[in-house]
């Protein structure tokens, strides 16, 4: 084993009922490096860092700590033999002042009672030596932004490590000169000789900081890279696998029935911190594709258009009115449909009934004083149904009783049955089976025919390129570019995701 | 301009508010009314409330957490009349007073281990508090009980005179003792600061390795102790005790903690806010009474205004504070040494 090496796991398996999570993975950082751990959603990233901090009990393998064997049982004694981590949302008490959270449960105390003045001193010496910020630790954490949070959950974190720093996603809610400052606090940290370990979907972050790449799919170690040989195309490709390359549909869009007229047409719709501006416009009839790494915006947008998220600025055209405001309300009675992400928080009411969640969006389109006879509610729902195959016993069963597959249709029932002119899917087959998926497709390109328009989001690129007439790419919550007809492929959306770097950068200048 | 604007900030705006409040009413009260301005007016609102003092200090821990303790009126009832007719059987009056004060730990402690070890909701385990034990007053006596033992009858008569002519009661020191003795415990101890991170952010608290359930338990102990000396300095007092004494007053503790600048929704406040409350309640009832020709339900009408006004400070203050941390965004963007400046300005 290398001498300088920090943290190694070796072998580690880990398995969920139904899914091998980790299956024998090799893992090792070095005293003073920043090593990048990636991989799609469902690699394994987490469930990796989960072990490693005793969150979670690993099947196989050993972990060594500075050569000794190690095995955390919690994250409490992960804490206590030196590993920290620190994840996305900032775990700590905003209400109390930023050296109060660095130091509660272990306060300084002089004849008994807490010493505010050392612990305010030594907040200071902390922060300036290790992280090189001068701030007020006095003030409370809630009146500093959120990437000051994150400096002062860096620096509790380090300040009880002994040498190994987990970020997980920190990045995600900072924005670019934020990481930046962060990007130094972790250098400060490596010159150190702290092993830093950090998770980010963010690709640019990732070649920026780190010294070496872990790439994980599929719960296998695919490689473990030094960053400087490696090119951002070869991390996609090692990230997604091969089997993009090959296209699954066979029906191919009707590009003809697109009408000339926009039906809504968006300019400048931001919301900073997360999303820059957006430009769009959509025609009807016309499959509109928003293709990106995870983290690119791609929710970020559609919910800015759908009004769950207020924009800051920009304007929003629907069939040539001008909305000032939107909300989902409004949304609905323009003609807009939103079929969300996360279809087990967002999308079904579980306890209800397939009939009754079909009802919702249309209720809610009628008023709520304008009750739906159950008469016409029973004809809708069997409707729907047979016409998306929806496999059940009886509407009146539980939607939570049913597949995922069978979960998604019912939503999109939901929406079909206000009759939308726009409808948003936001990964509208993600957790479908291969069957469903296709299904899915198929109703989307008819809709189309129709003369619906489609906001297509979706992280399975080869499903992007074969349902839309146009795909907007998104990177870093920008917008990098366009591809329309012809040259909408997974290879070109690849290629302009791994090199819009340059266009990012551009912008954001 | 600078050192005033850091002093008064939005943690401390409601205090200052509640002191300005107090400094108004008394200067109202003093113009119109003769014989207002006499120290032992002002000394009579502390005599008069010193239950509520001690009583709401007790509440803020628990208020602090983000929880709420509703059984706190009953309680002292409940104390009241089982002083009351334990002195009737003969007990030494001290041995009562330890008694009440042991019963009123467990009572609280009891609540606030059904709270965190269920994951029930504070409201529904201290209501169903506050109907036990005004019940199992009911049960020992539907009468009020006179109080005639000595020792309660000398506590009760005792003066301690400052300033010349001018008196406290035993209670009165008490509460001070008490309010005090909070003070300490929720600035200068683990404890005291551990309140505050369980209401500021509970999964946070719990991540941090603090222990939150301790905790819980120890806030609703607390109030329990305080609602059992509160019930004590209320029964001598009253010198009786009775099932129907202060209906309603947990509404009292919880107005006057709010007037005081406690957050409802946990996490901010200090603990000399209740006092301050319970004096301005007490100052808008003295008040009426020197005004003669008003009920004394005006005190109801006022302080509802009273809490309306606070309630919606409060909200201000906390819309304020989303809105400046948008603002502040931009802390990063600059350098250290604008950061600095920025940390200064407010």
């Amino acid at each position: 084993m290398n001498s300088d090496s920090l943290l190694v796991a070796k072998g580690i398996s880990k398995g969920f009922p139904g899914v091998k999570a980790l299956s024998n993975v090799d893992f090792s950082l070095r005293k003073g490096e920043i090593h990048s751990l990636m991989g799609e959603n469902g690699a394994g990233k987490s469930t990796l860092i989960k072990v490693l901090t005793g969150i979670l009990k690993k099947d196989q393998g050993q972990i060594y700590l500075e050569n000794s064997l190690i095995s955390p049982a919690s994250a409490e004694e992960a804490k206590r033999l030196g590993i920290s981590t620190v994840y996305q949302e900032v775990n700590l008490c905003e209400n109390l002042s930023v050296a109060e959270n660095i130091y509660i449960g272990r306060e300084p105390k002089k004849n008994g009672r807490i010493d505010w003045k050392e612990m305010y001193r030594k907040a200071e010496v902390l922060l300036k030596e290790k992280l090189n910020i001068e701030i007020d630790v006095k003030r409370t954490l809630s009146s500093y932004s959120t990437a000051i949070q994150q400096m002062t959950a860096i620096a509790k974190a380090v300040d009880t490590s002994s040498g190994v720093l987990i970020l997980d996603e920190p990045t995600s809610s900072l924005d670019k000169s934020e990481v930046q400052k962060l990007f130094e606090v972790m250098k400060n940290l490596k010159s150190r000789g702290m092993g830093i370990i950090f998770v980010s979907h963010f690709l640019d972050q990732v070649f920026e900081i780190s010294d070496r790449i872990t790439v994980l799919r599929n719960g296998q170690l695919i490689g473990e890279y030094q960053t400087s040989l490696l090119t951002r195309n070869e991390l996609v490709s090692k990230m997604i696998g091969k089997e993009w390359i090959e296209p699954l549909l066979s029906q191919k869009k009707h590009a003809a029935n697109i009408s000339k007229k926009n039906f809504l047409m968006v300019k400048g719709l931001e919301k900073k911190g997360s999303m820059n501006p957006v430009h769009l416009s959509i025609k009807k009839g016309e499959v509109l594709g928003l293709a990106g790494l995870l983290g690119s915006g791609r929710t970020e947008t559609a919910k800015l258009l759908f009004g769950i998220d207020a924009s800051d600025n920009g304007t929003l055209v629907i069939e040539n009115e001008k909305i000032h405001s939107m909300n989902p309300k409004l949304a609905i009675e323009k003609g807009l449909g939103f079929c969300p992400e996360d279809r087990k928080t967002e999308g079904i009411v579980g306890e209800l009934t397939i009939r009754e969640n079909m009802m919702l969006a249309l209720q809610s389109k009628r008023g709520i004083f304008n009750y739906i006879p159950l008469k016409e509610q029973k004809k809708i729902a069997e409707k729907y149904i047979k016409l998306l195959n929806i496999k059940t016993p009886d509407m009146e069963e539980k939607i939570e009783n049913l597949s995922g597959g069978n979960q998604q249709k019912v939503i999109l029932s939901r929406w079909l049955a206000t009759n939308p002119s726009l409808l948003i899917m936001d990964e509208p087959t993600r957790g479908v089976d291969i069957g469903s998926k296709l299904e899915i497709r198929k109703l989307i390109l008819d809709l189309a025919a129709e003369g619906v328009s489609i906001l297509f989001i979706s992280a399975e690129l080869e499903e992007v390129a074969a349902c839309c007439d146009r795909v907007i790419v998104l990177r870093d919550r920008y917008q990098i570019g366009q591809l329309e007809g012809e040259k909408i492929s997974v290879k070109n959306i690849l290629e302009l995701i791994s090199e819009g770097a340059g266009v990012v950068e551009s912008v954001h200048d | 301009m600078k050192k005033i604007s850091h002093r008064i900030n939005e943690n401390n705006i409601i205090i200052i508010a509640t002191l300005f409040l107090i400094v108004l009413l008394y200067g109202y009260g003093s113009l119109s009314f003769t014989g207002f301005l006499s120290m032992q007016v002002f000394l009579n609102l502390f005599i008069d409330n010193a239950y509520l003092i001690i009583i709401a200090t007790g509440m803020a821990f628990v208020i602090i957490t983000g929880g709420i303790d509703l059984s706190v009126a009953s309680f002292v009832a409940f104390v009241s009349i089982i002083t009351a007719s334990l002195l009737e059987h003969g007990l030494h009056a001290y041995l009562v007073i330890l008694l009440t004060l042991l019963l009123g730990i467990i009572f609280g402690a009891g609540q606030g281990y059904l709270i965190f070890r269920f994951q029930l909701h504070p409201w529904i385990v201290t209501l169903a508090g506050m109907f036990l034990a005004r019940g199992l007053c009911y049960l020992i006596s539907t009468e009020s009980v006179e109080i005639t033992d000595n020792t309660f009858m000398f506590l009760s008569d005792y003066k301690l005179y400052v300033m010349g002519e001018n008196y406290i009661s035993i209670g009165v020191v008490l509460s001070i003792i008490f309010v005090a003795a909070a003070i300490y415990l929720s600035k200068y101890t683990s404890f005291g600061r551990y309140v505050y991170a369980v209401g500021g952010n509970v999964s946070s608290a719990r991540l941090m390795g603090l222990p939150v359930g301790k905790t819980t338990i120890m806030v609703y102990t607390l109030s329990g102790f305080s609602s059992a000396l509160g019930g004590f300095v209320f029964t001598v007092y009253m010198q009786s005790g009775y099932a129907l004494h202060l209906m309603g007053m947990e509404m009292d503790a919880i107005a006057a903690c709010v007037i005081g600048g406690i957050l409802l929704t946990g996490g901010a406040g200090y603990l000399i806010g209740p006092v301050l409350g319970v004096l301005s309640m007490g100052m808008i009832q003295t008040i009426i009474m020197f005004q003669g020709t008003l009920s004394s339900w005006w005190t109801k009408i006022v302080v509802g205004f009273l809490l309306f006004l606070f309630i919606l400070l409060q909200r201000l203050i906390v819309i304020r504070r989303g809105k400046k941390r948008m603002h502040s965004i931009a802390d990063l963007h600059t350098d250290s040494a604008s950061t600095k400046q920025h940390a200064s300005i407010s």
